[in-house]
């Protein structure tokens, strides 16, 4: 008896969060066809690119799954350490560092081309962890704060990064800043002609698949989550709390190291970042959007690929600025972040739902 | 004086949290004019919520509060107080910082030219408030410095000056020592004399029998009873609370002491304001035998039990485990002993609130519930232990997998006992384990550790109730500031009065008589 009610008020939960989703989506939609209508006469068309642009071609479609390829390395990287209540944000710095070093390999070794992928994938990995690891341990030696040390490191990055490419990897031949190019066949094998999509897509499922299993199956990934829900409780039940703190951000390093590469490898042919990706800090929107939990990344980083992609068709297609899809963004997001938009109504529902089972007998 | 006069009715309260547990249901019961009280009811039986709708701090979904008859609606505690409804809470809402008169008058002090308070009247006002519930205490000390009872009798003057008629104490003898208690009792009957109402809850039937009027019995979430006290027993009150037979006193065997296996030697540890929290504290805890630590709250006993747990470390003084040093180890290490710890804060050190009740029923023993490898958590193993533990324990759950933090105080404070004490324990260190915690489950607790004991399991109880430590413990020390007052090797011919004594200093054995313990 008890069972069934308790069932029906999660059912509810469930459905709610659907609701609250739904709407959030439909309210930041609203308001930002308001702001559209200001500024062009047309704004029908320009919400019907928004929506349909990446459905218009099969090319543009795969650039959604192109760009979620990152944005997914990114939100595993920074669901793990989020998982481990450190809110560190130094995976763009590694994603970044990542990219550089891998791209510094496969201009550079010799030997067979999957071999030097391989290769600069785990040194890439292996860098980021390193670059995660810098906020890590100075909160485990002297609580200084992950987030404030962070921020300022992936500066610290782009400018170290850059200077490295400078001195290291720079064409001097090249019309634009970017590196030598890559070594005849170090390149993430193309899966569907015409367009970009790279077998790197393969690499990013195999990684949602792992951060699940590690962190819902292991004991690694149950230190991990007991020491993010409480760290006291963690330390008093004999977890080595700092060794869990370590670990997460060197793993999560690692996953935003092996993402720049993978973009790097997959993507380009040569290194032209002069410029932080970003896809490090789009990885904390698409954490709220996944309500933390690492299977449901994919979904959230190809909503926020798609919508990208789609501003794009619209700027390219009705002179409406892309940066509208920033503004979308940002209130899909404070909406679902909002605890308490919608209580009321998802109270009435539990409410409801509880009372119904305790009048058909099913009390407590 | 207590009349028939009914001043306060609630009609089929019906309250549901937003995680969809119903709290109350069908509630009803009524206070007459001038009357104590009592409620009882399990933990998470629903008296909290009741009160705190009576006090405007949730709000019902359905159902009527009738207050002298007229319906009201109670929207906040600033309405409840303008109906004269006072409430003193478990954990007192009082500003450290400020005097104890300072405090009665906070938010509506008296002022002079608009801006100032005007100290004079207000210590005036205060005084004549004390007299005339003939409460003893200085007005002009600081409530830091104030006694745990002090502390109390601010808040019920509080309540008072702000014209409560009706004042709600939630578990007011918690934390009060025998003679605070008394005390309190005699101010409870002098309120009730000049024609106010309590409503007292409280989990310890010999309270209710001795100063309630009429008591109300509430069982997961509805009123199931109201009788006056005089006309029923406390194992009615009990039986009906829990629905079946509770045995009162746990029944134990003599201990047969063994060989020390925890011994403390001069640990002294400073607190982060300097002060001496534990000074040169010896102890020796013997297997098969139930040590208690009794004392006033903030006497040193919390630091003594993160020190033995490892959560702490003593500025001096040494600490050993079967003969082997282990001041310096971590918690994780210290554990390795097969020693097991319930903390005092369940919701701090006890569990981790987010996570499924099956998740937090494992942490101290990952390596026991991996598969082949190590590596990889044995679910099915897990799941079993869960089943198990939640069935021995009685932890009232709709399923294993449902958040902790949905669970009632006393549940999760069972969740805690069901990890550490489910393992072949060897030292139990227990820091208030029945705290807050119903009859029901209090007897379940204290029935584990006389078991494990009996298992020749050694068992360290920190406890501030007084009658679990005389039930419970085969010896007793008792701490004062930081220092063993007195070590009792036999507790059974120890009364709760001589008890109180050394825990408020008023008596201090001889070192020889304390050391008697090495």
């Amino acid at each position: 008896m008890k069972k069934t009610n308790k069932m029906s008020v999660e059912q509810v939960h469930t459905w709610f969060e659907v609701l609250r989703f739904a709407s959030a989506i439909f309210i930041a939609f609203a308001i930002s066809f308001i702001i559209i209508s200001f500024s062009i006469d047309s704004p029908f068309s320009a919400m019907k690119n928004l929506f349909i642009g990446p459905l218009t071609s099969f090319r543009r479609f795969s650039t959604v799954l192109e760009l979620m390829i990152p944005l997914t390395f990114g939100g595993l990287a920074v669901n793990i350490m989020f998982k481990a209540n450190q809110f560190n944000l130094a995976a763009e710095g590694a994603l970044f560092m990542g990219a550089l070093v891998s791209a510094i390999i496969a201009i550079y070794m010799p030997g067979p081309s999957g071999l030097v992928m391989v290769f600069a994938m785990i040194a890439a990995g292996i860098t980021g962890a390193i670059v995660c690891a810098i906020p890590g341990i100075l909160k485990v030696k002297w609580k200084c704060s992950e987030m404030v040390v962070s921020l300022m490191l992936n500066y610290v990055m782009l400018y170290f990064g850059t200077y490295i490419f400078n001195q290291v990897a720079r064409d001097p031949n090249s019309a634009y800043k970017a590196s030598y190019t890559f070594r005849e066949g170090v390149t993430l094998s193309n899966i569907i002609s015409g367009t970009r999509l790279h077998s790197g897509i393969f690499i990013v499922i195999f990684f949602v698949i792992a951060t699940y299993i590690f962190m819902f199956k292991t004991k690694w990934g149950y230190k991990l989550r007991v020491t993010g829900s409480n760290i006291n409780f963690a330390k008093c039940t004999g977890i080595g709390v700092a060794g869990v703190i370590m670990s997460s951000q060197l793993i999560g390093g690692f996953i935003a190291g092996v993402g720049g590469s993978t973009e790097m490898l997959g993507m380009y042919t040569r290194f032209q970042w002069s410029e932080l990706p970003g896809y490090g800090f789009d990885a904390v929107i698409l954490n709220i959007l996944a309500k933390e939990n690492p299977a449901y990344i994919p979904v959230a980083a190809f909503f926020v690929a798609y919508l990208r992609i789609g501003a794009d068709y619209m700027y390219k297609q009705s002179d409406v600025a892309a940066e509208i899809v920033a503004i979308i963004e940002g209130l899909v997001i404070v909406l679902i972040a909002a605890v308490a938009f919608l209580a009321k109504l998802k109270h009435k529902m539990t409410t409801k739902a509880s009372k119904n089972l305790l009048e058909s007998g099913g009390a407590q | 004086m207590m009349s028939n006069k009914v001043i306060l009715e609630v009609e089929n309260i019906l309250k549901v949290y937003p995680n969809g547990i119903v709290a109350n249901k069908n509630v009803n019961f009524e206070v007459h004019e001038g009357e104590i009280h009592a409620l009882i009811g399990e933990n998470g039986a629903g008296k909290s919520t009741l009160m705190k709708i009576l006090f405007g701090i949730e709000t019902p979904e359905e159902g009527r509060i009738i207050l002298n008859g007229e319906e009201v609606k109670i929207e906040n505690s600033k309405k409840a107080i303008s109906l004269g409804i006072g409430m003193v809470h478990q954990h007192f809402m009082l500003v450290e910082s400020l005097t104890i008169a300072e405090n009665i008058v906070l938010g509506n002090e008296p002022k002079k030219l608009i801006f100032f308070t005007d100290k004079a009247r207000m210590l005036k006002s205060t005084k004549e408030c004390l007299k005339r519930y003939n409460f003893n205490i200085d007005v002009n000390d600081k409530i830091e410095d104030a006694s745990v009872g002090v502390k109390q009798k601010t808040e019920i003057l509080k309540s008072l000056v702000r014209g409560a008629k009706i004042l709600i104490l939630d578990e007011p003898t918690a934390v009060l020592t025998p003679q605070e208690t008394k005390e309190l009792f005699t101010e409870l009957n002098t309120l009730k004399k000049q024609g106010h109402t309590i409503i007292f809850i409280s989990h310890k039937l010999n309270e209710i029998m001795e100063i309630c009027d009429r008591v109300t019995i509430m069982r997961n979430g509805t009123t199931v009873d109201t009788t006056f006290v005089k006309d029923t027993s406390k194992q009615e009150i009990s039986n009906k609370m829990v629905g079946r037979d509770i045995v009162l006193q746990v029944d134990k065997k003599p201990a047969k002491r063994g060989k020390v296996c925890l011994e403390a030697e001069n640990l002294v540890y400073v607190n982060g304001i300097g002060k001496k929290a534990l000074d040169k504290v010896s102890l020796k805890l013997r297997k098969g035998e139930i040590l208690s630590v009794a004392g006033v709250e903030g006497n040193g006993q919390a630091e003594l039990a993160a020190i033995l747990t490892g959560m702490i470390k003593p500025v001096s003084g040494s600490l050993k485990i079967n003969g082997i040093k282990i001041e310096s180890l971590k918690p994780a290490e210290i554990r390795k002993n097969k020693l097991v710890y319930i903390p005092e804060d369940r919701m701090v050190n006890g569990c981790a609130a987010k996570l499924s009740i099956t998740d937090n029923l494992f942490t101290n023993k990952i390596d026991y519930f991996l598969k082949k490898g190590n590596i990889f958590l044995d679910k099915k193993k897990i799941n079993k232990q869960s089943e198990f533990l939640v069935e021995d324990f009685h932890i009232l759950c709709g399923s294993i997998n449902h958040q902790v933090q949905m669970l009632s105080g006393g549940n999760i404070q069972k969740v805690v006992a069901a990890r550490e004490l489910s393992e072949d324990a060897e030292i139990i260190i227990a820091e208030q384990p029945t705290r807050g915690i119903d009859a029901g489950a209090s007897e379940l607790i204290r029935r584990k550790m006389v078991e494990f004991r009996d298992r020749g399991a050694a068992v360290l109880l920190v406890s501030a109730d007084l009658n679990e430590v005389l039930e419970l413990s085969d010896s007793t020390i008792v701490m004062h500031n930081g220092k063993v007052n007195a070590y009792f090797r036999e507790t059974g011919n120890l009364t709760v009065e001589e008890l109180g004594y050394y825990m408020l200093g008023v008596k201090k054995q001889t070192e020889t008589e304390v050391n008697a313990i090495l």
